[in-house]
């Protein structure tokens, strides 16, 4: 099941969509979003699946790792739309029970399952062609101008590059303590919700106490390695803007922007 | 120009036991120092005060009395204290927990990312303590897949990109498999021999102990013991009263001395006994 989760993985690789700078990415990703729920007719979703064709062929991520990606989901947007269907008013098409399926609602039901499986398969995109290095440094970078408002850009890019760090490591580490407990008897498999919930209190609290002491010596580690925040701080790889980041951020600009204008027309 | 190191001067360290409230020494008047270029090991069980003390060496923990110079700077001195943890840099005992970044070379860069050094500087640095610690080829992986013994050695490389001095090592082979061991310790000698670092190596390892200049015996916050390790090691039955052992030959010398075969009492290696047999 977690393996399953494709969202968040990196796929490494070295081509024009790997190599782009990272904020443009993210950017792009932004614009890419706004435009999805912009949209209200069906013709420029035409435009959006070969805008979301185009970057995967360019990517060289295969398909089907991306469409992985949407079973875990699949869910959330089946829930989704029957809700739309149903909970919608306007003019009834036909009725089943005290449930009525308006046309609105079948219309509405549409966008909201499309709008959700192009939002998650081009942010997976963006997370599977951007390493997570580069993905916190472009984190940091554009949310360094509101550090004047109070926002601890660098601090919050350095939780989010520790946490990645730890995931696999801790992941690992239920594992071991999972198979001590079950050496010792304990149940994770039987059992109603509640009694499986209670279960897991056993692998629960020796996880935590594990994780508060790498904690306290990771921030020793630090410490003895120089770390005092982000000021003065530099970075062995600086993100450069090319020429080629500019001008796919500009195309993409105009792209979107007609994208949103067909809205208003 | 003096040669000191690392100048320990009376410290004690006390801590509040948090059970009976009560005040507790981890370091008791202790005075040491550390030469330049020296391979010094510090020797003692658990409890004996020995990782208080590397961890006051680069200002991590201030001792309660008594001075710590690191080339000079008290690590008292708040103002200094960035540029003594540069000197002395710090190999902790979990590899996991002291590697930061998820690459390989992003985790070595991050103390030269800390002081501030130009990228391209820094871009050098690394690729050098990589090579160093050979472990260049895997400078683009992820930390959490390479082996105990490799781990540590990127975070040595870590250490090294800071260019410090003097590199203490707090018992950095006590998590690893003997592979690893011996891959860590052979870099360690590699630092000090071919690199001219001083090294203050805290273990409780005694075939380890034997590759130093000189050794430090403590046991509950006091140096019991001080020498070069035929000197140390010579004295079987003081270090077994100390709840230490000896390496397995010199005991097996130590044996054949009391049974009257005549044989000195400061081997070491097994090569040395085998030559004298």
């Amino acid at each position: 099941m977690i393996k399953d989760i494709t969202i968040g993985q990196y796929f490494p690789g070295d081509t024009f969509i790997h190599r782009l700078d990272p904020r443009i990415k993210i950017i792009i990703v932004a614009l890419f979003i706004a435009s999805l729920f912009f949209i209200d007719n069906f013709y420029p979703y035409i435009l959006v699946v070969g805008f979301i064709y185009g970057a995967v062929q360019l990517s060289k991520v295969p398909l089907k790792f991306i469409l992985k990606g949407l079973k875990p989901l699949m869910f959330i947007i089946m829930i989704t739309f029957v809700i739309n269907i149903f909970m919608t008013k306007g003019e009834v098409l036909f009725e089943i029970g005290p449930l009525a399926v308006t046309k609105e609602g079948l219309r509405q039901a549409v966008f909201m399952a499309l709008r959700l499986i192009f939002l998650i398969t081009g942010t997976s995109l963006l997370t599977l062609t951007t390493s997570p290095i580069a993905l916190t440094d472009g984190i940091e970078k554009l949310l360094s101008p509101f550090k004047k408002v109070g926002l601890p850009a660098h601090e919050l890019a350095m939780m989010m590059t520790i946490a990645l760090r730890f995931i696999p490591t801790l992941l690992e580490e239920t594992d071991k303590i999972m198979k001590a407990q079950m050496a010792r008897g304990a149940d994770f498999e039987s059992g109603n919700i509640l009694r499986r919930a209670k279960n897991l209190v056993p692998l629960l609290v020796p996880l935590f106490i594990n994780a508060f002491r790498r904690a306290d010596e990771l921030a020793t580690a630090m410490e003895a390695r120089c770390y005092r925040g982000g000021d003065s701080r530099t970075r062995l790889n600086e993100l450069m803007l090319k020429r080629s980041d500019i001008v796919t951020l500009g195309a993409m600009i105009l792209f979107f922007g007609l994208i949103i204008s067909t809205r208003y027309i | 120009m003096n040669n000191i190191m690392i100048k320990v001067e009376n410290v004690t360290y006390e801590y509040k036991s948090y059970i009976e409230e009560e005040i507790q020494a981890a370091v008791k008047n202790l005075s040491l120092e550390v030469k330049k270029g020296e391979f010094l090991v510090i020797l003692g069980h658990n409890g004996s005060g020995k990782s208080t003390l590397s961890k006051m060496m680069n200002g991590l923990l201030l001792p309660t009395s008594g001075d710590i110079y690191v080339m000079d700077m008290n690590t008292k001195d708040e103002e200094k204290i960035w540029d003594i943890r540069q000197k002395a840099g710090i190999v902790f005992q979990n590899p996991d927990n002291q590697i930061v970044a998820t690459i390989v070379e992003e985790d070595v860069a991050f103390g030269p990312e800390n002081q501030g050094i130009d990228p391209a500087e820094i871009r050098k640095r690394v690729d050098d303590s990589l090579a160093i610690v050979e472990m260049t080829e895997y400078k683009k992986h992820a930390p959490h897949l390479l082996s105990g013994g490799q781990k540590q050695r990127v975070a040595i490389a870590g250490i090294l990109a800071m260019n410090p001095d003097c590199i203490i090592f707090d018992e950095p082979t006590s998590m690893l498999d003997p592979t690893g061991r011996i891959e860590v310790m052979n870099t360690i000698r590699k630092l000090n021999q071919e690199e001219g670092k001083s090294i203050v190596l805290i273990t409780h390892y005694m075939d380890e102990a034997v590759q130093g200049d000189r050794v430090v015996v403590m046991s509950q916050g006091e140096i019991q013991m001080e020498g070069t390790p035929k000197e140390i090691f010579s004295q079987v039955d003081k270090i077994k009263e100390l709840g230490l052992d000896v390496p397995q030959v010199t005991e097996l010398a130590h044996e054949l001395r009391k049974e009257g075969i005549d044989i000195p009492g400061d081997i070491l290696s097994v090569e040395e006994l085998l030559k004298l047999l």
